[in-house]
């Protein structure tokens, strides 16, 4: 994902309406590489971490950014998504996709100078699964053999992860409990570092000053101010680092960062703040960016609804609605073009995301279609006057516009009754949502993904074994088609091939609507007119191993 | 005197007490589960979740919890944050920037408010009054989160006169806006009340007296006229410490200053009862010993006044 694709720097759009020069561009900023520019400190963005900087503890952006650059994973992610070898030499899949056997290159150390071996990763990860240690990412080594064994009370501290077994110093086999094709995508995110020793002797001292092995190493934490990196000059892998060093400036609001790069105080900043979305793109004092998004945003309604549960007329209602909003509308006058309206279950920056699934029409504003649809289940069981279609939100993460929005849109089209229904916080409102208590309304929800791969966007949201509480599975949507063919993808035999098997798996979706698909979010940030190289990757992450000055 | 001191500060502890398991119990009641906000949108791990909430005590009773903070407490052992960071440092780093704000914002506020109000109030009626009621005027009707931002973007991001924000370590300059916008309001008030003390108390008896008694201009103004006035600024002048630190929370945030406010506001955010709690604390006995300092100074400034 480090990699600088010299293209990236223009959105997808602008790439296919042209944007043909870029290629040369790159070249010239490759060819001239000044000593100055390389060792630039740039400041960004940043929040305090939510817990210490371990990997597998880290859940959220504040902690995420610094260590995404800090470590580096057995694969990375370039800036389509793709993975590519990273610390990895090779990984291996056996003939069923139950066991992966992974080798590792030569010469890769720590920051304090100790080799990266297969022990390395193997502690790590045990360490991640151990309840023990209540780390926030467990939850990612949930596919290897022995992790329900780590998860119970009472479990030795330094009990270990029964998949993992160390062959010699640079190989390893990973034993998991069903087939995947998927695994070799998983192991590129950060909760998949290796860990050097010193972490295990004493993992509180190292939260607070990490030893890692990726393109920057730590160099100074003052919390609530800043978290400092610095080129790591033993960086062995793919990542082109073009500036000296990064500097996370802690923010609490993100309209004081926004008007720090307006005066020139802060280098980048990786979102926009409310009151700064129509502007940002037309300011003179910064640099504007916004590309295609990751983040994935839809309401639920969840099957125990009335009128929308499994059946007929549950999926005749769910279409009906789905066809009354005017997504496109939506975008563009409520949310100021900032969002692209959804042709299916993933995202744009996904390999394997889709504008023509089988189906997909349902995502399209069709008032006479979607009123047939509604007249057609009211003969099944009729819509009674007093019933009302409830839309909850939360209101701390200004969604009002767009929710009062897509009401009227549904109130307007079907001629029924339907309200935005806010909640004041985010936490409330996903406690009603995690305890079932929002039976009789319909929810927001939004995906950001882990790894770039469908499976991601599919499994821990619609599969059976995700729903009644043991997993994102709101709704409690179950399919047991839609359930086999995700297996099926799981054991397929290349990435391409489980991609076409989860588009299949996205049609179903298409038709049973267990989500209603919204929109992306567009990746938008703001940078010093000074910086070069601007560009998100995947994950609506500034690619920032390539900024310089 | 002695007496009095000692019964006001044997006061403190009920107070002190009863504000902890006030707030105590209103952080316990924020609806939501704090555990499982901290995995977001993500599925909560119930084996992870109990690890954690077992770790912050936040799996006993509301009263159980309770206690253990107070005992905890009382050995100075405060706890550590979700974050991991003892929370004794957390509200260490908080502190000293929010006090220099509201120090800054005192000093600007006090000198400015009782100048004005002065100017203001011994020329009653003519122009320099009327300017400085209409501006006092504008300055109490404005909120404090318009004139920050109102300031921030013309004298920090259009004319780079000041910093836009406070930064990494905030200095004189930096707090420099912010505390002018902090001191705003107050300084509006103190205006207004200077000038009604003032303009009142120049038509009393004792200062024609002063006057027949043929004292000069200046004496009078000093000696009785400001001293008898500024009784009631003095009262409203200390009350506001404590009403600066708490109110920083929308100047801090504007100016991305971490301190008190801005600590505090994350803290609800999370649902950290023990780091609430803690701040809290601090700020009330602020607030005591603050009305206590003023209490005392009633006594230097007018005579009739004698605690026993």
């Amino acid at each position: 994902m480090f990699s600088l694709v010299a293209a990236s720097a223009c959105s997808l759009a602008l790439v296919l309406s042209g944007c043909g020069g870029s290629g040369d561009n790159g070249k010239k900023e490759a060819d001239a590489p000044n000593e100055a520019a390389s060792t630039a400190i740039i400041s960004v963005h940043g929040s305090e971490p939510a817990k210490p900087l371990v990997p597998t503890n880290t859940s959220e952006t504040g902690g995420g950014g610094p260590i995404d650059m800090m470590f580096s994973m057995l694969v990375r992610f370039d800036n389509k998504g793709k993975p590519v070898n990273e610390v990895a030499k090779e990984v291996k899949a056996n003939a069923d996709m139950t066991q992966y056997t992974i080798t590792l290159k030569d010469g890769w150390k720590f920051t304090d100078g100790t080799p990266v071996t297969a022990k390395s990763f193997t502690k790590a990860w045990s360490y991640g699964a151990n309840v023990n240690n209540a780390q926030m990412s467990s939850s990612f080594f949930s596919g290897i053999k022995g992790f329900d064994e780590l998860q119970k009370k009472g479990v030795a501290p330094d009990a270990e992860l029964s998949g993992l077994k160390v062959v010699d110093d640079k190989t390893f086999t990973v034993d998991l409990d069903s087939p995947s094709s998927t695994f070799p995508i998983q192991i590129g995110i950060y909760a998949f570092a290796p860990m050097p020793e010193a972490f295990f002797k004493d993992p509180k001292a190292f939260g607070e000053k990490p030893i890692s092995n990726g393109p920057y190493k730590f160099d100074s934490w003052e919390h609530n101010k800043f978290i400092k990196l610095v080129k790591n000059p033993d960086y062995k892998g793919g990542v082109k680092v073009k500036n000296g060093g990064l500097e996370f400036r802690i923010y609490t609001d993100i309209e004081a960062a926004y008007a720090d790069v307006q005066a020139g105080n802060l280098d980048v900043i990786d979102t926009i703040p409310t009151s700064a979305q129509k502007t940002f793109q037309t300011d003179p004092m910064v640099q504007p960016i916004k590309q295609d998004g990751s983040v994935f945003q839809s309401f639920t309604i969840p099957t125990a609804m009335k009128h929308f549960g499994p059946g007929k007329e549950g999926t005749l209602r769910r279409q009906a609605i789905s066809m009354s909003i005017d997504r496109k509308q939506i975008s563009d006058k409520v949310t100021g073009g900032l969002n692209t309206p959804a042709t299916d279950f993933t995202a744009p920056t996904i390999p394997g995301y889709s504008k023509n699934l089988k189906g997909s029409d349902v995502l399209k504003y069709n008032a006479p279609k979607a009123k047939e649809l509604w007249e057609e289940a009211n003969k099944i069981s009729p819509w009674g006057a007093d019933d009302v279609f409830k839309l909850a939100y939360n209101a701390d993460g200004g969604g009002k516009d767009v929710y009062d929005a897509l009401a009227n849109s549904i109130k307007n089209t079907l001629n029924i009754k339907a309200m935005g229904a806010p909640m004041p916080t985010f936490k409330e409102f996903r406690n009603s949502v995690v305890s079932r208590s929002l039976v009789d309304s319909a929810f927001r929800t939004g995906w950001q993904p882990d790894y770039p791969s469908p499976e991601n966007y599919l499994q821990p949201i619609y599969s059976s074994g995700a729903a009644d509480g043991n997993g994102s599975n709101d709704g409690d949507y179950k399919n047991p088609k839609f359930d086999a063919l995700l297996k099926k993808a799981g054991a397929a035999k290349s990435v391409e091939e489980s991609n076409k098997l989860f588009q299949q798996s996205e049609e179903i979706l298409l038709e049973d609507l267990p989500a209603i698909p919204l929109y992306y979010s567009s990746a938008k940030g703001a940078a010093n007119k000074k910086i070069k190289g601007l560009a998100f990757n995947w994950k609506n992450v500034p690619d920032y191993a390539s900024l310089s000055k | 005197m002695g007496k009095y001191l000692l019964r006001r500060i044997l006061q403190m502890i009920p107070v002190v007490l009863g504000t902890t398991l006030l707030i105590y119990a209103l952080v316990f009641a924020l609806p939501g589960d704090p555990v499982a906000a901290m995995f977001g949108d993500k599925p909560v791990n119930q084996a992870v979740a109990a690890q954690i909430r077992s770790e912050y005590n936040l799996d006993k009773p509301f009263i159980v919890q309770y206690f253990l903070f107070l005992k905890n407490a009382l050995t100075l052992n405060f706890g550590n944050t979700f974050a991991g960071q003892p929370v004794i440092s957390v509200i260490g780093r908080a502190f000293p920037v929010t006090i220099r704000l509201a120090l800054m914002a005192f000093v600007f506020e006090a000198i400015f408010g009782v100048l004005f109000g002065i100017i203001s109030g011994l020329n009653k009626g003519k122009w320099s009054d009327q300017i400085i009621l209409i501006l006092s005027l504008l300055l109490i009707s404005i909120p404090t989160f318009v004139t920050g931002f109102v300031m921030q973007f013309f004298f920090g991001v259009k004319w780079h006169i000041l910093p836009a924000t406070a930064g990494v370590d905030p200095g004189f300059i930096d707090l420099l806006m912010p505390a002018i916008v902090l001191g705003s309001v107050s300084m509006a008030s103190i205006i207004r009340l200077t000038r009604t003390e003032i303009s009142t108390n120049i038509s009393e008896d004792y200062v024609r007296t002063a006057r027949a008694k043929g004292m000069s201009n200046f004496q009078v103004t000093v000696r009785h006229i400001l001293r008898n006035s500024l009784i009631p600024v003095v009262t409203y002048l200390g009350a506001d410490i404590g009403a600066l630190m708490g109110g920083a929370m929308i100047t801090e945030r504007i100016f991305n200053i971490q301190g008190v406010g801005n600590t505090l506001y994350q803290a609800i955010l999370r649902g950290e009862g023990t780091l609430v709690v803690s701040i809290v604390t601090i700020m009330v006995m602020i607030f005591v010993v603050c009305s206590l300092v003023v209490d005392l100074l009633y006594a230097v400034l007018d005579p009739r006044i004698r605690y026993a």
